[in-house]
């Protein structure tokens, strides 16, 4: 629902590393993005090509995406399961007391980026 | 070409503007309260009772930043708190820099406890940190006791659940002791006033948990 906010704070944080680290041009940059992160990839595919164009520093970026899948942790039988296929409720013992270990997150993994050092 | 490991989150440029905003806000004795609900939940109503009881102790702002709130700004003015409306284009949140930027306009100097209205959805603007001191979320009586179950990275961010239109509660199946363990369930921590703005029920409690907020915000 709001991947286009998200492309925006991505850059800005690129924007931040750029200058800290001298880089002149990024050719890529991967994404870990949780399986119920509620963030859709194809949208978002959709979003940073829409974006990177009108942003010099992004606009030979690749987006490389890498999905982590979700899993759900049961306090009462200290089991884990796949959150997407089994949800709230534990497979294994039927308990409601369960949380989510990961898939939640969307984090920028690495990027591959040419530095005025590199160049030079 | 070299790889340059990152691992930050996508959402941490937006992080450390809101941790840099509630400190200045702090410091300058502003205490902002991040209001969240669907649309159609009363906030402005539950907002308005709330100004013209505590109007004459503390100086109250709000930034309106739903989409169909135009209205609403000026019934805010009409109760003596200052008022602006964020244009938000059909954003679905509010984030730490547009916050600011609505702050900015609207002048923060005399004003004690700031109101942001955020958009009107259980899903986005939970995802995002405005900067703001608290972060209080209304859910009514007609939209369900289920609701908990549906949005819950909402009742999970919020310090506070305010629930209103009290009074209609004869009128609907909604089992406040089922809500309030479902909302207990995902946040043990959390504070529930059920409030009704229209006959006044439950005001004074939310009220006095707002005053006592402010006072430590202030310290």
């Amino acid at each position: 629902m709001h991947e286009l906010s998200i492309v925006t704070h991505v850059a800005k944080t690129l924007d931040e590393l750029a200058e800290e680290n001298h880089i002149s041009k990024i050719g890529s940059v991967t994404l870990e993005v949780g399986e119920v992160s509620g963030i859709m990839t194809d949208y978002f595919e959709d979003c940073w090509n829409y974006f990177k164009v009108k942003h010099p520093l992004l606009k030979e970026a690749k987006l490389k995406i890498e999905i982590i899948p979700a899993i759900t942790f049961c306090e009462d039988c200290k089991k884990e399961y796949e959150t997407v296929k089994y949800g709230k409720i534990c497979p294994h013992c039927g308990s409601e007391h369960t949380y989510l270990k990961i898939g939640n997150e969307c984090t920028i993994k690495e990027i591959e980026a040419e530095t005025e050092e590199s160049q030079g | 070409m070299k790889v340059i490991e990152l691992h930050k989150s996508v959402t941490e440029s937006n992080d450390k503007d809101a941790e840099v905003l509630r400190k200045e806000l702090k410091e300058k004795g502003v205490f902002l309260i991040n209001l969240m609900s669907s649309a159609g939940s009363g906030k402005t109503t539950f907002l308005s009772k709330t100004i013209l009881d505590l109007k004459e102790d503390y100086r109250i702002a709000v930034l309106e930043a739903d989409i169909d709130a135009s209205v609403d700004a000026e019934k805010i003015e009409s109760l003596g708190a200052k008022s602006i409306q964020v244009h938000t284009d059909g954003m679905c949140h509010m984030d730490a820099g547009m916050t600011r930027r609505g702050l900015e306009e609207m002048g923060l100097e005399e004003v004690d406890i700031a109101f942001l209205e955020n958009i009107g959805n259980l899903i986005c603007p939970a995802e995002y940190d405005t900067g703001a001191s608290k972060n209080v979320m209304i859910l009514s009586v007609p939209e369900g006791d289920d609701k908990p179950l549906k949005y819950p990275l909402m009742f999970q961010t919020s310090d506070v659940l305010v629930i209103t239109k009290m009074d209609t509660l004869p009128y609907f199946s909604f089992d406040l002791e089922k809500c309030t363990e479902r909302v207990q369930f995902l946040n043990p921590k959390i504070n529930i006033f059920p409030v009704s703005a229209k006959s006044g029920e439950g005001m004074k409690e939310w009220e006095e948990w707002l005053i006592e907020e402010t006072r430590k915000w202030k310290e």
